[in-house]
């Protein structure tokens, strides 16, 4: 009985999570006693015995009203400080490497397009004791996604990239929930998530017959759109060369400027007029309604291969010291896995 | 009890014809409309909810379908929030006592106060005409897009309803602020006033300044949904959570719209039942304050998985903590109020110490939610969904009926029988425990609200819960059996049944057309019980 | 102090029965409409937060979509609103005075105005029309991305109507008390419909201070 009313702890945020979860669990057991105790006490111990008594004539106490403010005060700043040191660990990616997962949601399935290996449709498979970073979006309403067993929950909004983490720390399979209403099929919404030791997940990317990379997807979709005829040294800089632009700062006009993460590639393509890099017009057409949520994923894929040119163009500063940009594939895993800074990572997960 | 006779006068027979009832200004008359008006939608909310209860017994979705289901939940959402909590003690209780508490004979402006129920009647029938006529499937947040953009339920006639029966809040907010300053009775100074009227100015505060947020947010929703504009469509550059923000700027609030007046409701009956002034009046007059201006300020804490930054969930989740400390000041208040206390277990009593127990619990855990890292595990589970049910139903409607079992023989001169309230509150506190406290391990397991179909492992839990809730359909039921017999056969009552101290108590039950004979003159602070007998004991 | 006079018939005209005095249900009048003008400023500040965040993220759309308007008509609706808020006082004073030629007077001057801003107002949205600017189907836009400029025209048109709403309901009520005014309703010891009426109408003057500049002006220069 015991095990099944409490779900298992099977990410390394879920024991922090379970221990700030038990600390409160005490202080509140503490103070039902306490309020309930007393208020027994007293209406027993002092029940009325006589038709027209009267209580006492007390009308109130000022050191007892600072003890009853300051105490739950105090308990209350620790909770809160607690608390926030979960939630900033469990909200900011730490830096190192990651196996990256992008998630689309839509009414009403998961659905987890291949950086290599095997498409799955609510389903996903991670390795154990891998750090695993998920780019997240939705391409109708507010999806939410939630895995219990890892205590991990973040909503996945239409035209925003939100980051989340987690790291499995036992294998098995796990539920994943959509936990923002959504519509007729919101508790049909329901996947997998599937941890697997490292051999086997090994395994299991080798089985995949699916050779059509995101990345490889995304070039077929660059040249048809014929995206070179801007984005090339050839183009008379007519748009800025994207080689090695991913995650570097990206001079805008206005004097302005932004990180070249998976949002800010995002919204260059849908609103391409929004933030137009220094040195270059808002010529380029919006190709909202040509591309989909899934397309566009493959597209900033395809870019984030895109080595650095020998000489980059005018507006891309290498500020960031790190070779960022490369997606180098891991072999071993067969999902692509790049080295991600934390710091544009953040921004991307929390506009 | 003195004299067995109803007065010969009241305001209930100076009138019989349907025209006296519709075209009344009374405000007590008023609160009968109203209790009669509300009721109703609790029937129908309640409704609503037994039969989810009743499908969420298996873990397949068997009883209705997912289309009924979602429209289920949403209506008892809708109809629970808007059009039974938030006006349940301010427009019944808070109507027929302000006036008498304060020692006027009606309300500052009486005729608005009708229109306000034909207002909210309007917003109501809106509503009910959208659940007829094929039903709503938004959720009662409404969130966008979703509601803008992907539902093809009757979302605009829902919004539409809720848009005019806030201009009902607003108004009824507006006349008790003025009557509560404006027409207090000579000598009924602010801290002489019954800590009810703190309350419900309180609960003013916040209709008057939540209520318009939300009529602009839900008439942008439906103009969205009409003219397409797509200010909440992600699309063409709308910002989904803007609309978040928007709504919980009044929708948070609202909750202490709800529990505020109850609160009022408890300290007047512990001082009652107790023959004993409040512990610490002026902390826990200040404490309703605090909460109402403090309420606006933590509305963030709703959308900390939803897509805000980091530093701005550490802000709200702060203030959030801090709008928990006026609350804990009133329930220690309560507490120590019953130390030496003369304490009755009258059934008015015992739902105030139901209401203590549940917001105690209900408050205990909205720390949990506050608390970053725990909330984004818990939030949009069945967690959140047993903590505002504790909070507001457990709260608020405990209060609700303590305070009509309290103030019945002032409202209709008769006694109920002592027995069967016994009976209804014990069966009401055992039903909803049993209910929404396995809602609690179920949430923290993972189980996320608006579920139709579950994971069979959730399966114990929900069981434990929907046989609470047919225990608790059935505790709703008793008082209004037993109260209702009580309107021909109870004992009458007599002015002051309990030997309760406020002005309300002065007057004959039920009270006459303009509550007094003459204007009250108050000489003394509220509760002043000890003067009844001894002189001062400390 | 104890024994107020109570008796009804004791009442003058226009008290009524729930207060002892026509100085009290002045007051009362007057504090009721405050309240209702401080749930009036949320209810526009909805709409304000929702201007402001997305002007904020979409400046240059902003910018733009706002050299669209009619500056021409929001500057003269400005000075005519303005007007009427002055011949409103007026009123108030005229009343309080007991004066009722003047009243009824600066009652109709203010109507006059108060309609000239509708009239104005409507053909500005006419303008706005022919040069699809109503967002929905048909809206119109070179040189920004059309998403956001439509945002701001959906702004407008929501902030400006809602605006204008207020203004018929503020002439409605208007017509009324003119023709209390007319009657000989009011006198120095009771004129509060007036004063009532008075604080409405300049709220939703002040609330069309705020609505021009930020529709019309901001970045117009760019």
């Amino acid at each position: 009985m015991w095990p099944s009313l409490f779900p298992e702890e099977a990410s390394t945020i879920a024991p922090r999570v379970d221990a700030l979860y038990f600390f409160l669990v005490a202080v509140s057991c503490f103070f039902v006693v306490l309020i309930a105790g007393m208020l027994l006490l007293f209406a027993i111990k002092y029940r009325r015995r006589h038709e027209h008594d009267v209580g006492a004539s007390i009308h109130g106490g000022m050191v007892l009203e600072v003890t009853w403010t300051l105490i739950p005060l105090g308990i209350a700043l620790i909770m809160f400080v607690w608390g926030a040191k979960v939630y900033f660990d469990e909200y900011t990616p730490p830096p190192g490497n990651s196996v990256i997962v992008y998630g689309l949601a839509k009414q009403w399935m998961w659905k987890f397009p291949p950086m290599d290996g095997q498409r799955e449709i609510n389903e996903l498979h991670v390795p154990v004791n891998q750090r695993v970073k998920l780019i997240m979006t939705s391409q109708d309403v507010i999806h939410s996604f939630f895995v219990p067993d890892f205590r991990v929950k973040m909503d996945v909004l239409p035209g925003r990239y939100r980051t989340m983490w987690f790291e499995a720390t036992r294998t098995g399979t796990f539920h994943l929930f959509c936990a923002e209403y959504c519509g007729t099929g919101h508790s049909r919404m329901v996947g997998q998530i599937v941890v697997m030791s490292p051999s086997d997940y090994q395994a299991w990317v080798a089985g995949g017959v699916s050779h059509n990379t995101l990345a490889s997807a995304g070039q077929t979709l660059f040249t048809n759109l014929a995206c070179a005829s801007c984005h090339s040294a050839a183009s008379g800089s007519r748009g800025p060369v994207l080689n090695g632009i991913y995650e570097q700062r990206v001079k805008l006009q206005g004097g302005q400027s932004v990180i070249a993460d998976d949002a800010y590639l995002r919204e260059s393509i849908m609103n391409p007029a929004a933030k137009v890099a220094e040195g270059y017009q808002p010529i380029m057409p919006t190709y909202q309604g040509l591309v989909d949520d899934e397309q566009l994923l493959e597209l900033i894929e395809y870019i984030k291969t895109l080595k650095p040119a020998a000489a980059s163009a005018p507006s891309v500063t290498t500020s960031e010291p790190e070779g960022q940009g490369t997606s180098q594939p891991i072999t071993e895993h067969g999902k692509s896995s790049s080295a991600v800074s934390s710091p544009s990572a953040a921004p991307t997960a929390q506009r | 009890m003195s004299t067995a006779v109803l007065p010969r006068e009241n305001y209930l027979n100076t009138d019989y014809g349907l025209r006296s009832w519709f075209l009344t200004t009374d405000h007590k008359r008023i609160c009968i409309l109203y209790l009669l008006t509300i009721t109703l939608f609790f029937a129908i909310g309640g409704a609503f909810a037994t039969v989810m209860r009743l499908d969420l017994a298996t873990p397949a979705a068997d009883l209705v379908s997912d289309e009924t289901y979602n429209k289920m939940f949403t209506m008892h959402g809708i109809i629970m929030v808007f059009f039974f909590l938030v006006p349940s003690i301010p427009a019944t209780l808070g109507n027929f006592l302000i006036p008498m508490m304060v020692g006027a004979k009606d309300v500052a402006f009486p005729k608005l106060n009708l229109a306000s129920w034909y207002i909210f009647t309007a917003g109501g029938c809106f509503t009910l005409w959208a659940l007829i006529s094929g039903g709503v499937d938004s959720g009662w947040t409404f969130y966008t897009p979703f509601s803008t953009l992907s539902s093809n339920t009757n979302v605009t006639l829902a919004a539409l309803g809720i848009f005019i029966a806030g201009f009902s809040s607003i108004l009824t907010g507006l006349n008790f602020m003025v009557t509560i300053h404006r027409m207090r009775a000579p000598g009924l100074t602010w801290f002489r006033m019954p800590l009810f009227l703190w309350s419900m100015y309180a609960a003013s505060l916040i209709f008057v300044l939540g209520t318009p947020v939300i009529a602009i947010t839900l008439l942008l929703v439906a103009a969205e949904r009409v003219l397409h504009l797509g200010i909440f469509d992600p699309a063409r550059g709308g910002d989904p959570v803007l609309f978040q923000h928007l709504f919980w700027f009044y929708s948070h609030p609202a909750v202490y719209i709800m529990v505020v007046p109850g609160m009022g409701v408890v300290s007047e009956i512990v001082a009652a039942f107790s023959r004993k002034r409040i512990f610490g009046y002026t902390f826990v007059a200040f404490s309703s304050l605090a909460i109402a201006i403090l309420g606006f300020l933590v509305w963030g804490h709703h959308l900390f998985v939803a897509g805000i930054s980091v530093y701005s969930a550490l802000v709200f989740s702060l203030l959030s903590y801090f709008v928990a400390i006026p609350s804990a000041i009133k329930v220690f208040n309560w507490t120590a109020t019953l130390y030496k206390g003369s304490i009755s277990f009258a059934t008015p009593m015992l739902y105030a110490f139901g209401f203590i127990w549940m917001f105690t619990i209900g408050g205990l855990t909205g720390l949990f939610l506050a608390a970053l890292g725990i909330d984004i595990h818990v939030t949009d589970t069945y967690f959140v969904i047993a903590h505002f049910h504790y909070i507001m139903v457990g709260g608020a409607i405990m209060a609700y009926l303590g305070g009509l079992h309290y103030w019945w023989p002032k409202m209709t001169g008769r006694l109920y029988p002592e027995g069967w309230g016994k009976l209804g509150f014990i069966t009401v506190f055992l039903g909803f425990n049993l209910t929404f406290f396995p809602q609690f391990i179920l949430g923290y397991m993972g189980m996320p609200r608006r579920y139709h179909a579950y994971p069979p492992e959730f399966q114990t839990l929900n069981v434990l819960s929907s046989a609470g809730a047919s225990i608790l359909a059935i505790g709703y039921l008793i008082p209004l059996v037993y109260l209702l017999w009580s309107l021909k056969y109870g004992p009458i009552a007599g002015p002051n049944p309990w030997g309760a101290k406020g002005l309300e108590w002065t007057t004959s039950s039920p009270p006459p057309k303009h509550n007094f004979e003459t204007t009250p003159i108050v000489t003394e602070p509220a509760y002043n019980y000890s003067e009844l007998e001894e002189t001062a004991v400390v | 102090m104890s024994e107020i006079a109570t008796s009804e018939a004791a009442h003058p005209a226009h008290l009524q029965h729930h207060f002892d005095s026509l100085q009290e249900q002045s007051q009362v009048a007057s504090l009721g409409m405050w309240v209702f003008l401080v749930t009036e400023i949320l209810f526009f500040g909805g709409m304000f937060t929702s201007y402001l965040v997305y002007r904020s993220t979409y400046p240059d759309a902003f910018a733009i979509a706002s050299k669209h308007t009619v500056i021409l008509i929001g500057a003269v609706n400005t000075a005519v609103l303005i007007t009427s808020s002055l011949t409103m006082a007026l009123a108030v004073f005229a009343s309080s005075e007991g004066n009722r030629k003047s009243t009824v007077n600066f009652l109709t001057a203010t109507w006059v105005l108060g309609f000239t801003f509708l009239v104005l107002k409507g053909i500005e949205y006419t303008i706005d029309f022919h040069e699809h600017l109503v967002p929905g189907a048909g809206f119109q836009m070179a040189g920004t991305n059309p998403g956001h400029a439509e945002l701001f025209f959906s702004l407008y048109f929501i902030m400006t109507g809602i605006h204008a709403l207020h203004m018929i309901i503020g002439l409605s009520v208007l017509l009324v008390i003119l023709y209390m005014a007319r009657r000989g309703d009011f006198s120095p010891e009771y004129h509060s419909p007036v004063e009532v009426m008075g604080l409405y109408w300049h709220f939703v003057d002040i609330i069309w201070i705020f609505l021009f500049p930020l529709l019309y002006l901001i970045d117009r220069h760019r």
